[in-house]
C-alpha cells in the first residue's frame, strides 16, 4: 500500500495541541463532578465563618463626597419586565407599596412616602461587582431593622427574602440575606441615589443596599420582602437568583 | 562509566510536601484566577473604577486583534491575549485563552468556586510551612543570607556564575536561589493572599485598614494581579534553572530527598 506523501503525520506540535486540549478538557471534566463542587464549596465556606468572626457587627467603609465615581455604572437589568412595574413607573410609583410579609405578626403595605417619612440613613459606599470592578456612590432610605421589628418577626424567621420585578428569561430576580446583615445598621431600602431618585436603570423604587456583600445581593426593583426559615423550596433553593442559576455563592462578602 | 559521585540529603520531607502542594493548589489560583480577570479584563488605582473610568491596564479586542493596553500604549496581542482559538477553534474574544483558564470557557461562578475554595488551602499550607520552617531552622540555616553572602562581590561572582551557566553543586543553595526563595514565600505569596483578602468587601469592612494600606480595592486588585504575574515569572525562571541545572538530579531530589553530587 503506497501512503501518499503529503498526508498530515502525527507531529510534535500536533501531539501537543492534542495533549493540551486533553488536559483542558480533563480539567473541565473535573470541574463538572458533584462531589469537587461540593468540596470546593465547603472549603470557601470559610470565608464566611471567618468574616462573621472578624467583623459580625463591623460597618462597610463609607467615603466622602469627594471619592465618589464621576458615573455610576449599571449592570444586569436595567428595568423590570413586570406590567404592574411599568404602570408604576409611569405613574412614578404613586400607588406603590412594599409588601412586608411571611413569618411576621404583623404584614405591611408600606407607600414609597412612608419609606420617605421614616427616619432616613445616607451612606456613601463602595459597590463591588462579582466581576471585579467598583464604583463609588451615595445612597438614602430608611434601615430595614426597624421596618421588620415594626413587622414583628415570629421566632422561626431566619432569612429576609427579597422578591424583585425584574427577570432573566422569565425567572424572576429574588435575594436573600440572614437576619445578621438585615438588621444591620448599614442595610437599608434605597430610594435615592447620588440625591436623585433612584433611577429605573438603578432598581426604582426601592433597591436593597447590603453593604458588606457584592453587587449581586444588592437587588433591584423590590416589590416584597418575605420572612422565611429556610431558602429549600423557594425557585431553586439557593436563595438567589444568580445562586440558583449559576452557581454563585449565597454569601458574597468576599 | 559515570564519574564517582555520592549522595547528600537536599530537602527536607516538609519542603518536598509543601512544595508539590502548594504547586498543584498555585496552578489551580492562577488559572481560576485568570477566568476571574477575564470577567472584567481592567486594572485600576485607587478605590473604584469600572467602565467610565481609565484603566492603566487592559487587554481587549479592537476589531478582530487582541490588544493589549498598557499605560497609553497599545501591544498587538492576536492569538494569546484579547483574541484567540475558542474551544471550536474560532477566535475568540477572550482576555485569557481557555488553555490558561479554569474552566476553559466563559464561567466566573466556577472560577470562584475554584478560586475561593483553594484559598484556604494554599494559607494553610503556607502558614504551616512558613512556622515550621522557622521552627526546624530550615528558614534561618537555609535560607536567610549568612554574614559573607551580603557582600557585592560574592553576590556578583554568584551572578556571573549563573549567566556563564555553571551552576553550584554545593550542598547549599546559592545568594541568587537564596534571594528568589525568600521573594516567593515572605513576599509574593504572603502578599497575593492579603491583596486578595483586601480585595473583598466582608473583610474591607472588618479590617478596613487592610484595604486601605493598598490604596483601595482597585489598587488591591491591581497588587493582586502584579504578585500572580511576579509568581509566573519566578515560575519560568525556576523551570529554566531547573531544566539548565540538569532536570531528573534536580526533580529527583524534590521527589526523594535525596542529591547526588559528583565527588
Amino acid at each position: 500500500m503506497i501512503t501518499p506523501r503529503n498526508t498530515p503525520a502525527i507531529t510534535r506540535r500536533g501531539l501537543i495541541g492534542a495533549g493540551a486540549g486533553l488536559l483542558v478538557a480533563g480539567c473541565d471534566r473535573v470541574d463538572d463532578l458533584p462531589e469537587v463542587r461540593d468540596g470546593l464549596a465547603e472549603l470557601g465556606g470559610v470565608h464566611q465563618r471567618v468574616q462573621r468572626l472578624l467583623g459580625r457587627n463591623a460597618l462597610a467603609r463609607e467615603y466622602g463626597a469627594g471619592a465618589m465615581s464621576p458615573m455610576f455604572r449599571t449592570n444586569g437589568n436595567t428595568e423590570a419586565g413586570d406590567p404592574a412595574w411599568r404602570q408604576h413607573l409611569a405613574e412614578g410609583f404613586s400607588r406603590w407599596a412594599l409588601q412586608v410579609g411571611g413569618l411576621v405578626h404583623r404584614p405591611l403595605a408600606l407607600p414609597l412616602s412612608a419609606l420617605q417619612a421614616m427616619p432616613q440613613r445616607t451612606q456613601i459606599t463602595r459597590h463591588d461587582c462579582v466581576e471585579g470592578w467598583s464604583a463609588i456612590g451615595k445612597w438614602q432610605g430608611p434601615r430595614l431593622g426597624p421596618i421588620l421589628a415594626t413587622a414583628g418577626l415570629m421566632p422561626a424567621a431566619r432569612y429576609a427574602v427579597f422578591h424583585c420585578a425584574d427577570d432573566f428569561g422569565g425567572d424572576p430576580y429574588y435575594e436573600s440575606i440572614d437576619l445578621i446583615d438585615a438588621f444591620h445598621p448599614q442595610t437599608i431600602l434605597a430610594w435615592k441615589m447620588n440625591d436623585a431618585p433612584l433611577q429605573a436603570q438603578h432598581g426604582a423604587p426601592v433597591r436593597l443596599r447590603v453593604e458588606r456583600q457584592l453587587g449581586y445581593k444588592q437587588a433591584k426593583y423590590v416589590m416584597r420582602i418575605e420572612l422565611r426559615e429556610n431558602l429549600a423550596g423557594l425557585y431553586g433553593g439557593k436563595g438567589g437568583y444568580w445562586e440558583d442559576a449559576a452557581g454563585y455563592q449565597w454569601y458574597a462578602g468576599i | 562509566m559515570s564519574a564517582p559521585s555520592t549522595w547528600i540529603k537536599r530537602h527536607r520531607l516538609s519542603t518536598r510536601l509543601w512544595h508539590w502542594a502548594n504547586a498543584a493548589v498555585l496552578a489551580l489560583m492562577l488559572m481560576s484566577g485568570l477566568m476571574i480577570f477575564n470577567a472584567h479584563p481592567r486594572l485600576y488605582w485607587g478605590e473604584y473604577g469600572a467602565n467610565f473610568d481609565s484603566p492603566w491596564l487592559e487587554i481587549g479586542a479592537i476589531g478582530d486583534r487582541g490588544a493589549l493596553s498598557l499605560g497609553g500604549r497599545v501591544i498587538d496581542t492576536t492569538g494569546v491575549l484579547g483574541v484567540s482559538s475558542g474551544a471550536d477553534g474560532a477566535p475568540a474574544a477572550v482576555a485569557f485563552p481557555g488553555w490558561a483558564t479554569i474552566p476553559s470557557t466563559y464561567n466566573l461562578a466556577d472560577a470562584r468556586l475554584w478560586h475561593l475554595g483553594m484559598a484556604p488551602v494554599l494559607v494553610g499550607l503556607l502558614l504551616w510551612y512558613l512556622a515550621w520552617s522557622v521552627w526546624n531552622g530550615h528558614l534561618r540555616r537555609d535560607l536567610l543570607l549568612h554574614d559573607g553572602e551580603w557582600k557585592p562581590g560574592h553576590v556578583t561572582r554568584d551572578l556571573l556564575d549563573h549567566l556563564r551557566l555553571r551552576f553550584g553543586s554545593g550542598e547549599r543553595y546559592n545568594v541568587l536561589q537564596k534571594l528568589a526563595y525568600l521573594a516567593v514565600l515572605v513576599g509574593l505569596l504572603p502578599l497575593v493572599v492579603v491583596t486578595g483578602l483586601a480585595m473583598a468587601p466582608g473583610m474591607d469592612a472588618a479590617w478596613p485598614w487592610l484595604t486601605e494600606l493598598f490604596g483601595g480595592r482597585q489598587s488591591a486588585r491591581s497588587v493582586h494581579f502584579l504578585c500572580a504575574s511576579g509568581l509566573v515569572l519566578f515560575f519560568v525562571v525556576h523551570i529554566v534553572m531547573v531544566v539548565l541545572a540538569g532536570p531528573l538530579r534536580e526533580v529527583r531530589a524534590m521527589v526523594t530527598g535525596w542529591w547526588r553530587v559528583r565527588t
